[in-house]
């Protein structure tokens, strides 16, 4: 049983497991999928990519910022059977450009892809490779996003 | 402009007159035959002589007279300005030696009263910007009636001034000299913008004065003295090598707030150029650490290499990128995709809002087409400690930046006792972790603060004496409801006199007494500070005027749902950061995503909050007992994160509903408040929330709060967190 005090302004509750067992009564305001206010994930509604989402880290901004842009754009608009097959030149590109900053993009290959959120893009081993090499200076993302949606060739 | 408007207007009634008369001789005399002129009543000017022949050498006597005095007073004028000129350069060329040997400050402050006393117009502005532009060729054209000042047109960056008016045109002066004209008024102080750097720096004011423009162009010949301004010439200083004169982002602080924004502005703008003006010596990183994981490290070298193992094990550097990422100054206009370059050293003293550039402490001034003001804030001091003498301050520090870190590192080593005064985030964990340090070595850690526990004015007065008892067991001695009257030193010791009298001794104080925010900026650029929380008042979008943003610890801005406030945290700083650099980038979006803010005391007690937590609110606290699962340590290794902050940014759209998994059962024990959830109610709308030992729970947090309803029983509320799960 929950026992409830009083220290002057302050409630305090004491509940059990059990206590908590009954779902909550209480009413959440539903979510606007199109508030333009919101933080947005990877993609936005509108399809576009989201090159501000915490989740690329420093990818879209740092020295390779551009070459990045390009291969990332390359791939998620490609309509390719097999998606980005076309946009080899531009992640060639982008890997030129992340061995020229080894600090800033360590060339790990164990690291699992942390960018992806989106579960319709299929990463290319080469993004895979590309956003695993994303700055271990930032921390990794959580791996409960990752089981929720990154998708590995 | 009004000086030869008032002359012209002394000599238009002559010049009526005479033309009058004039006209009326051409009349008679093309009226040969008798035909009666006729008396049209032509304005007849008091003036005007109706005589006859005598009328003509009295024309032109009239006429003479005018223009002789006409020309008399010009030269006069003209003869003057120079010598004032003169007298300005010489002022200038002085100070500017002066200027290389002590404070930068001072000869900005003398300079308005001596503009003020010089005369109404600020004389230094279109002098100083006339000697530059000797290198255009200027015709000169000593008109005193033509306020000819053709603004510079080659300049791409925003002139958004009014620059001078019509006039204008009636000067032929081909490759734009830029001569500024000043407002009569003491807008002396932001305009004060010493034209150091000639090209990029738009025009300042403009206000039209016939001897400000006179005396530019017909100045130039006659003293072509470039090298007498401060910073001369085109490139001919190592100043202005270093530096952009120009730069599309300027952000002023290099803190979590500023790289935030770098990093925000160069995701949206597509080379994007940005520069991080910054007076530490250190490129831009994260505090948190200074004050917690930096002292758990086992590493000796830890104050050089500034590198932290975090819980799960994962080693980093509190630097947000290392030195590669960015790119030089003096790169930074050449940079085909652009890039953030960091200028380290180097203070913003003033900002000319009007025309959009800043002048640093070296005299150099950068123009920009949008500014970020992230200035962070000074750590406040003790006014007792203040007063006390050198000796005390000596031995006294102010804990903020990195070097405060490895001071404070190096005089731990070496001392038994030491002190921390206050009660708040910082202080706690400070003594947290010297408490920790105490464990090895026989140091002895004191903290005291006027409140009656640790986080007094947070948590409420429950858990805030649960906490104070946590601390003790890290091995610190708490002193409670403690004021300091006096501090003194005696045989190189120091000596707390509090004001109950009790006596602390003690070797080295650390004072923890809250964040002093900077805004030394206001006054010159003319922006508001808030009276309520300190701080450069911005509207929701941070937006404090025209072009510039305010964002981090010195950015007091209206929370759309919680109303104007100002936050001191590591994640407010990178949210507002975030946001700032989006609408400078044009996103016009509000602060909307609510910054959480996290503190570890210890191992056995973490918390995580979000919204205003301020224990004078009424609270409702939902609490279950905690297992060994529920502590800080075990929430990052489950989610793999280092610092909880980066786990909340890095983390988006997650379902708000926690997963479940088995929970062990537990015990029921009634003081222990090993975890739960703290709402913080105002108006019966909760408008805080502390998550207590309960982790990666925030989306649930912070939907609530946004939503901003009503709940009658809160425990239905709490039961969204799960909190006897992990």
């Amino acid at each position: 049983m929950s026992s409830i005090r009083e220290e002057g302004k302050d409630q305090i509750i004491f509940v059990t497991k059990e206590d908590h067992a009954t779902p909550s009564s209480a009413e959440l305001v539903e979510e606007d999928p199109n508030d333009p206010y919101e933080e947005r994930g990877l993609i936005l509604p509108s399809g576009e990519i989201n090159w501000n989402c915490p989740c690329l880290g420093g990818m879209a901004s740092g020295p390779c910022g551009t070459d990045f842009k390009d291969a990332f754009s390359c791939f998620h608009y490609s309509k390719e059977e097999v998606k980005g097959s076309e946009c080899l030149e531009q992640f060639r590109a982008m890997q030129e450009c992340m061995q020229r900053y080894p600090e800033l993009y360590p060339q790990e290959d164990d690291k699992v892809s942390e960018t992806d959120k989106t579960s319709q893009d299929s990463a290319s081993a080469e993004i895979s490779g590309a956003n695993s090499t994303s700055p271990t200076v930032q921390d990794s993302n959580t791996t409960q996003p990752n089981t929720e949606g990154s998708v590995e060739s | 402009m009004l000086k030869c408007r008032n002359v012209w207007k002394k000599l238009a009634p002559l010049a009526r007159a005479s033309s009058t008369v004039c006209r009326q001789n051409v009349r008679r005399a093309g009226l040969p035959n008798g035909r009666i002129p006729a008396r049209v009543p032509v304005a007849h000017m008091s003036t005007g002589p109706t005589g006859g022949g005598g009328e003509n050498h009295l024309y032109v006597l009239l006429v003479g007279a005018a223009c002789l005095g006409g020309g008399i007073y010009a030269y006069q004028t003209i003869k003057g300005d120079q010598q004032r000129y003169q007298d300005r350069i010489n002022e200038i060329s002085s100070r500017s030696q002066k200027a290389a040997t002590e404070e930068p400050t001072t000869p900005i402050q003398s300079e308005p009263p001596a503009v003020k006393a010089s005369k109404t117009e600020a004389v230094p502005e279109p002098e100083t910007q006339a000697a530059p532009s000797p290198e255009e060729p200027s015709p000169p054209v000593p008109d005193v009636e033509l306020a000819a000042a053709p603004s510079e047109t080659a300049e791409p960056p925003p002139a958004d001034e009014p620059v001078v008016e019509a006039p204008q045109e009636e000067a032929a002066e081909p490759p734009a000299a830029r001569v500024v004209e000043e407002e009569p008024s003491p807008p002396s102080e932001p305009s004060p913008a010493e034209l150091t750097e000639p090209p990029p720096a738009p025009v300042v004011e403009s206000e039209p004065t016939a001897a400000a423009a006179a005396e530019s162009p017909s100045a130039e010949p006659p003293e072509p003295q470039p090298e007498v301004v401060a910073v001369s010439g085109v490139d001919s200083t190592p100043a202005s090598l270093k530096v952009p004169s120009h730069t599309p982002y300027l952000l002023i602080g290099g803190g979590t707030a500023s790289f935030a924004a770098a990093r925000s502005i160069r995701a949206r703008d597509p080379g994007a150029k940005v520069l991080i003006v910054t007076d530490e010596p250190d490129l831009p990183y994260m505090r948190p650490p200074l004050s917690k994981e930096l002292w758990f490290s086992d590493d000796p070298s830890v104050t050089e290499t500034l590198r932290f193992k975090q819980w799960n094990g994962k080693e980093r550097s509190i630097y947000f990128q290392p030195a590669s990422f960015y790119i030089n100054p003096e790169e930074l206009d050449s940079a085909e995709n652009g890039g953030v370059a960091v200028l380290t050293g180097k203070k913003v003293v003033q900002m000319d809002v009007r025309g959009n550039k800043v002048k640093l402490d070296d005299e150099t001034e950068i123009s920009y087409d949008k500014c970020l003001i992230a200035t962070g804030g000074v750590p406040r001091n003790l006014q007792v400690i203040e007063r006390a003498g050198e000796e005390v301050t000596q031995k006294t520090t102010l804990f903020r930046k990195i070097d405060d870190f490895k001071s404070l590192d190096k005089v731990t080593r070496n001392i038994k006792s030491i002190t921390i005064i206050g009660g708040g985030f910082l202080g706690s964990e400070l003594a947290c972790a010297l408490g920790r340090r105490s464990h090895e070595s026989d140091l002895e850690v004191i903290q005291m603060y006027p409140e009656k526990g640790n986080m007094g004015k947070v948590l409420p007065e429950y858990l805030s004496n649960w906490t104070t008892e946590k601390v003790k067991r890290e091995g610190v001695k708490v002193i409670t409801e403690a004021l300091v009257k006096s501090v003194t030193c005696k045989d190189d010791k120091l000596e707390i006199q509090l004001k109950d009298g009790r006596l602390v001794k003690t070797d080295h104080i650390v004072a923890a007494v809250g964040l002093e925010p900077n805004v030394d900026l206001a006054k010159s650029a003319g922006l508001e500070v808030d009276s309520d929380f300190g701080g450069y008042r911005v509207n929701a979008e941070l937006q404090a005027r025209s072009n510039i943003w305010v964002a981090g610890d010195a950015a007091c801005f209206y929370d759309i749902r919680l109303g104007r406030r100002r936050v001191e945290h590591h994640d407010h700083a990178v949210v507002s950061g975030r946001l700032a650099g989006e609408n400078m980038t044009g996103a016009n979006k509000p602060y909307w995503h609510q910054s959480m803010f996290w503190s570890d005391l210890g191992p056995d007690v973490g918390y995580e909050a979000i919204g205003i937590v301020d224990s004078s609110l009424p609270t409702v606290g939902v609490f279950a007992k905690a297992t060994a699962k529920d502590t800080p340590k075990a929430a990052t290794e489950q989610s793999g994160t280092g610092i909880r902050s980066e786990s909340e940014t890095e983390d988006t759209a997650t379902s708000p509903v926690a997963s479940s998994t088995p929970a062990p059962a537990m015990e029921q024990h009634k003081d222990d408040y090993g975890k739960g959830v703290i709402f913080y109610l105002r108006d019966k709308v909760v408008v805080g929330i502390i998550l207590w030992n309960v982790f990666n729970r925030m989306p649930i947090a912070r939907k609530i709060i946004k939503d901003g309803e009503e709940h009658a029983d809160l425990n239905e509320v709490a039961k969204l967190f799960n909190i006897h799960e992990d």
